[in-house]
């Protein structure tokens, strides 16, 4: 198995740090990881991408022209990343902010409402977590139990009392994530 | 199995810096390296092991207080980015000269100039062919994933003292700036400075007892032939190196036909490459240089008995090719592709270069063959209008 994961949106979403979780819970499985940013002098309100791969094989190139799943969260990034996506690949978006919503037949397309869900929950800062859930409904590569243990492993003992409010997230996003177009 | 855990580059060299008894670093911040300062500023080790972690108010500064620390017989390093690693040249020249152990990382950024921040490979020259002055070789290491950022860091200091000469890790942004898994080795004691003097007594400045004769650090020789006589022992010892120190890695060669040459985070991409053109029905392989200085010059001279053509990869304008095709020295085509000031070519993008050689040198092996029946057809033709005349 290898998943070639990349995640696109505003700097401040938490892309890069789901991302991390996301790779430290492969970490956890005992599975191969790797988390390349693209970065920049970038800051909140840029843009921001991470390229994360889990598989369990060696991981040879950090960076790649396509993607088995691309997770996006802003229009310039789905300008940029749609064609990205493998045939019969994967790709799950947040509709807050994209006036031009995916287009392409040949991939499954999801739709998860992570910055509703995140107001919701009346704490917009899970917002990343909400978008985990719905990956890992739809491509379940780590378990719960594994992310839990990521969460515990990259956040520091501090912040550990946040860890069941992230779970709490990761359920949402998995309930609330929806199929919109099933890849032709 | 040591503990694992998930780490940038740069975290991996810090980390590493103090679990293998480091005994100080000089730093002074720049992207794509600052986490290596940052790090080892956060985590503070001087409390409990000792090591001093202190940013130096400009790169000059920092080498130069490696030069200090070394000549005292300590573990120290320096890290930088390329413009930094640029400022520090006159510092290594003089380590190099003055024969002293020590540990610089440059994180390769974009250039020429201020440049870029994201990674590139274009400080290859620099690093294997002088930067500083003078006739002076550092020992160039070239990790390709965040565990050999981890690994290379205590290796460093090893061959360092082995040799008494600095050693270079030549990294780039995309290794400093990626996670990986690492795993991570004991801690190492600082040594006592009873063990240091017994380790370095022989040429370290620690205080002169009455048994011995001055020990003398410096790069400056106002005679000539004396001078003369310490270039003959540096060329020497770097001759020793090349003998005893040269790493490098095969993959996929043993059926290769054609065959990539990189190093870092190029042998990372051209993996990739050949992974998928494997696929495609075509036989490629790499070979990839983990020591820069030395370089694998004899196993790419071996390959090119069997290999038909060879592209280097690299994150520069076409740097490294210039030694493949020393190694190769004319006998197969060699080729350079690569993306500079800051781009990393894809995967894919590599192997539609490589597919280019393979067509071109295809196309140069059929010609030739068609030429040759030619020549073969009209040869054969002569001969039967002879006989018909006779």
């Amino acid at each position: 198995m290898t998943e070639e994961i990349i995640i696109a949106g505003f700097g401040g979403q938490g892309v890069l740090s789901m991302g991390k979780i996301l790779a430290y819970s492969g970490m956890m499985k005992d599975l191969e990881v790797s988390w390349m940013p693209a970065y920049g002098p970038e800051m909140r309100g840029g843009t921001a991408n991470v390229t994360v791969i889990v598989s369990q094989e060696r991981i040879n190139s950090p960076v790649l022209k396509m993607y088995d799943t691309a997770i996006i969260l802003n229009q310039q990034s789905m300008d940029k990343f749609e064609k990205s996506v493998k045939p019969g690949g994967v790709l799950i978006y947040d509709n807050n902010g994209i006036v031009h919503p995916p287009t392409r037949t040949d991939i499954d397309i999801y739709l998860i409402e992570a910055n509703k869900v995140a107001i919701q929950m009346k704490n917009t800062k899970v917002f990343n977590m909400v978008v985990l859930g719905a990956f890992l409904k739809v491509k379940p590569i780590v378990n719960l139990d594994d992310v839990d243990k990521g969460l515990k492993k990259s956040l520091p003992e501090r912040h550990h009392h946040l860890v069941a409010l992230n779970e709490e997230a990761i359920r949402a996003g998995m309930e609330a994530v929806k199929l919109e177009q099933k890849a032709a | 199995m040591g503990e694992l855990r998930l780490m940038k580059g740069n975290e991996a060299i810090a980390e590493a810096a103090i679990r293998c008894g480091c005994d100080a670093y000089f730093g002074y911040p720049i992207t794509p390296q600052s986490e290596i300062l940052e790090y080892l500023t956060l985590e503070n080790p001087e409390p409990i092991t000792g090591m001093v972690v202190l940013q130096a108010e400009s790169e000059i500064a920092a080498i130069n207080m490696v030069y200090g620390s070394s000549a005292c017989g300590k573990k120290a390093m320096t890290s930088s980015s390329s413009p930094g690693i640029s400022l520090k040249q006159e510092g290594i020249s003089y380590i190099a000269g003055a024969e002293l152990p020590a540990l610089i990382v440059n994180v390769v950024r974009g250039g020429p100039g201020l440049g870029t921040i994201q990674p590139s490979q274009s400080d290859y020259f620099q690093s294997v062919k002088g930067g500083g002055h003078g006739d002076y070789k550092l020992i160039v290491l070239a990790p390709n994933s965040v565990q050999e950022q981890y690994d290379f860091v205590s290796l460093g200091f090893e061959l360092a003292f082995k040799y008494r000469n600095p050693v270079l890790i030549l990294s780039d942004g995309a290794i400093g700036q990626m996670m990986e898994k690492v795993e991570l080795t004991d801690y190492i004691p600082r040594l006592s400075d009873e063990e240091v003097i017994k380790r370095t007594g022989s040429w370290a400045t620690h205080g002169k007892p009455e048994s011995r004769k001055h020990n003398i650090i410096t790069s400056l020789n106002l005679q000539p032939e004396p001078q003369e006589q310490h270039n003959h022992h540096l060329q020497a010892k770097y001759k020793e190196i090349e003998e005893h120190e040269l790493r490098y890695e095969k993959f996929h060669c043993e059926d290769a036909e054609y065959v990539f040459v990189a190093y870092g985070t190029s042998s990372r991409l051209c993996q990739k490459a050949i992974q998928l053109g494997r696929a495609k029905g075509l036989k490629l392989g790499m070979i990839r240089p983990i020591t820069l200085f030395p370089y694998p010059t004899n196993p790419i001279k071996k390959a090119a008995k069997k290999a038909k053509a060879f592209l280097s990869v690299e994150m520069s304008a076409g740097q490294m090719v210039e030694d493949v095709r020393l190694a190769v020295n004319g006998k197969r085509p060699v080729e350079h592709y690569g993306r500079y000031g800051g781009m990393i070519p894809m995967p894919d993008e590599i192997l539609e270069a490589m597919e280019e050689l393979i067509a071109k040198v295809e196309k140069k092996a059929q010609k030739k063959a068609e030429k040759k029946a030619k020549k073969k057809a009209e040869k054969k033709a002569k001969k039967l209008a002879k006989k018909e005349k006779e």
